[in-house]
């Protein structure tokens, strides 16, 4: 017997639970709306590193120990470790676990790397395998722009479409038992290109992975978006977000509602801070969902949250050749029992 | 199901969706861009206009030779102000008012020569300081190079 | 003596390229690097007909500041080189006035780099 429900969904038979989670971020983020949920927010950029890489492993490695130390527990009593991020070769997450010394498997899905880790470790609790699994994803603004844009002075004017990578980490650790919200489905999303080929308009190219993923996710659990009281995307921003809600009606027919949001969004100002069409990255999602929903979880504010996080399969090579940006969501529910 | 190994053409779904977002996505402010584009380069050429009388008169020489300093000159602000973290903050409003000039081909080089400054001096500095100013340097000669030739060939 | 005419059109003309490339910019899908690279292109064509230099006349540093004058100065070397010494002189005369640009450029970009690091 599986677990599989519908199309694409999984259904754990007793869901696994978040014991603990944590977010880190860096000063601009923390200036933002959400910077008082932040476990700790970096006063400078470089978190006191030689290398901009360096500082993103810091703030990955920082984000696991917090998330550990908050449920009193230590790296060896982890059994796997899946963390993701941006740079090539996935170096911050590769850099960190060593440091954890946690048995590690990497794992890519661009921006979408947060649901994707957390999706896995549910699927690794649930199945038996793994009594305690740490989940974590970064990004840094300045790491990214160098390998998909340019140099970090370069001075060139963004478009109004494009986003600003989130600095920052977030980890999850997720349990068989215990307090905290509970991951009840997962939907694991199909890659989907609808032929968006603008780099500096990823939001658009990502949109219609999240419609679809959501529409599959609503039709597979029987739930429509009103069961939720919350449903963000990872990272559409401003345009990216008008997008998906179009699409999940010409796809699906689905309103998403008042209570579709987007983590790009959230993050920043818009009206105050320059971000153009909101924030990127694999922190957008990380560091929203582990450091402000997880504790709006924990108050009881939220009961029944959809993360949808949001991912851009390409990279500069294949963009540079002409290629076109497929796009990937996956979806994680997060219930408060 | 068989592989179908053929490259796919784009489907109407692609055609239809990348439209749709052509027409949403909002637009830049094509005025407001093109006047501070238009303000901001014509202070830096009247800066660089100011330096080539500086020099000219000065080092009294003629305004061909005082061009050569000046455009030095500006290469020196442009670099400075990259080093300081200003240029591109500037860059943001000025867009092409700072790029186009001879500031912008500074900037160009020196954010690369500084962004890959952790890879080391052979790697980092020097291997990748021309990664965005090659492309103009290359065209740059490779034009001059063909309308050379014609002149040497045809008209000389 | 300064001309203070020069100035006047010296920010028109200045102004005038910048907000062409702006344009070019917001209008189409081309990057920074396309567009400077295209006005070198374009300068160095203008340079060849002989109708840069009169610009430079006209609006001084209007006309040098702007990176298409990087490709009249190439077009320049490359011309006034070959009618000194034949075909040879393209090749020798290529960067005879634009050494001063790039060397600065060289020059100024390894100094910073190793005074300055990236803010981010």
């Amino acid at each position: 017997m599986t677990k599989k429900v519908g199309k694409q969904t999984f259904k754990p038979s007793s869901p696994p639970v978040i014991i603990s989670t944590a977010a880190v971020s860096g000063p601009f983020e923390g200036q933002g709306p959400l910077g008082k949920y932040m476990d700790h927010v970096y006063t400078d950029v470089t978190a006191g590193e030689r290398s901009f890489e360096g500082a993103e492993k810091e703030m990955m490695t920082n984000a696991c120990f917090t998330c550990l130390n908050k449920a009193g527990k230590s790296p060896p009593e982890v059994d796997i470790f899946l963390s993701g991020d941006l740079l090539n070769q996935t170096i911050t997450s590769g850099f960190s676990a060593l440091e954890l010394a946690i048995p590690y498997l990497g794992i890519y899905g661009a921006c979408s790397t947060s649901a994707e880790g957390l999706a896995l470790a549910a699927m690794l609790v649930d199945g038996g395998f793994a009594g305690l699994v740490l989940a974590a994803a970064s990004s840094h603004n300045s790491t990214a722009e160098r390998q998909y844009r340019y140099p970090t002075e370069y001075g060139v004017q963004r478009k109004p479409t494009a986003q600003w990578t989130v600095t920052g980490s977030g980890a999850a650790l997720v349990a068989p038992a215990g307090q905290g919200p509970v991951i009840t489905y997962v939907t694991v999303g199909k890659v989907t290109d609808l032929g968006i080929k603008d780099p500096l308009n990823l939001g658009a190219a990502m949109a219609p992975a999240a419609a679809l993923t959501m529409i599959q996710h609503f039709a597979d659990t029987g739930h429509g978006p009103e069961y939720y009281d919350l449903i963000v995307t990872g990272d559409l921003g401003k345009f990216g977000h008008e997008m998906a809600v179009k699409l999940a009606v010409s796809r699906g027919g689905f309103d998403l509602g008042k209570n579709y949001r987007d983590c790009g969004l959230m993050i920043y100002d818009t009206e105050k801070q320059d971000v153009h069409s909101g924030g990127s990255g694999c922190a957008a999602s990380a560091i929203v969902t582990y450091g402000y929903i997880y504790k709006k979880l924990l108050k009881k504010e939220f009961n029944k949250v959809l993360l949808v996080a949001t991912g851009a399969l390409h990279s500069p090579t294949s963009s540079q050749q002409g290629g076109n940006i497929p796009g990937i969501a996956h979806a994680v529910s997060i219930e408060m029992t | 199901m068989p592989r179908d190994p053929k490259k796919k053409p784009i489907t109407v779904d692609q055609k239809r969706y990348s439209e749709i977002v052509r027409d949403l996505a909002p637009k830049p402010l094509y005025l407001k861009n093109a006047l501070l584009a238009f303000v901001t380069g014509g202070l830096v050429c009247m800066i660089g206009q100011f330096f080539t009388d500086l020099y000219r008169i000065t080092l009294n020489i003629s305004p061909k030779e005082a061009g050569n300093p000046a455009v030095a000159t500006m290469i020196f602000i442009g670099a400075l102000l990259t080093g300081l973290g200003i240029f591109d903050k500037l860059a943001r409003y000025a867009g092409a008012g700072l790029a186009v000039p001879v500031t912008g081909f500074a900037n160009s080089v020196v954010s690369s020569a500084l962004e890959f400054k952790r890879e080391g001096l052979i790697f980092g500095v020097g291997g990748k300081m021309f990664l965005l100013a090659g492309s103009v340097i290359t065209f740059g000669v490779v034009t001059a190079f063909f309308i050379g030739l014609i002149y040497a060939l045809f008209i000389l | 003596m300064i001309e203070f005419q020069t100035y006047l059109y010296a920010f028109l003309v200045g102004g005038a390229i910048c907000a062409l490339g702006q344009l070019i910019l917001d209008f189409t899908t081309l990057t920074t690097g396309h567009v400077l690279s295209g006005f070198t292109v374009a300068g160095g064509i203008l340079g060849g007909l002989g109708v840069y230099d009169k610009l430079i006349k006209f609006a001084g540093a209007g006309a040098t500041m702007p990176i298409s004058s990087f490709g009249n100065a190439l077009v320049q070397g490359a011309i006034s080189e070959a009618q000194r010494n034949g075909i040879i002189g393209v090749l020798t005369g290529m960067f005879e006035l634009t050494s001063t640009g790039i060397t600065a450029a060289i020059i100024f970009g390894f100094l910073t780099a190793v005074v300055f690091d990236p803010k981010g």
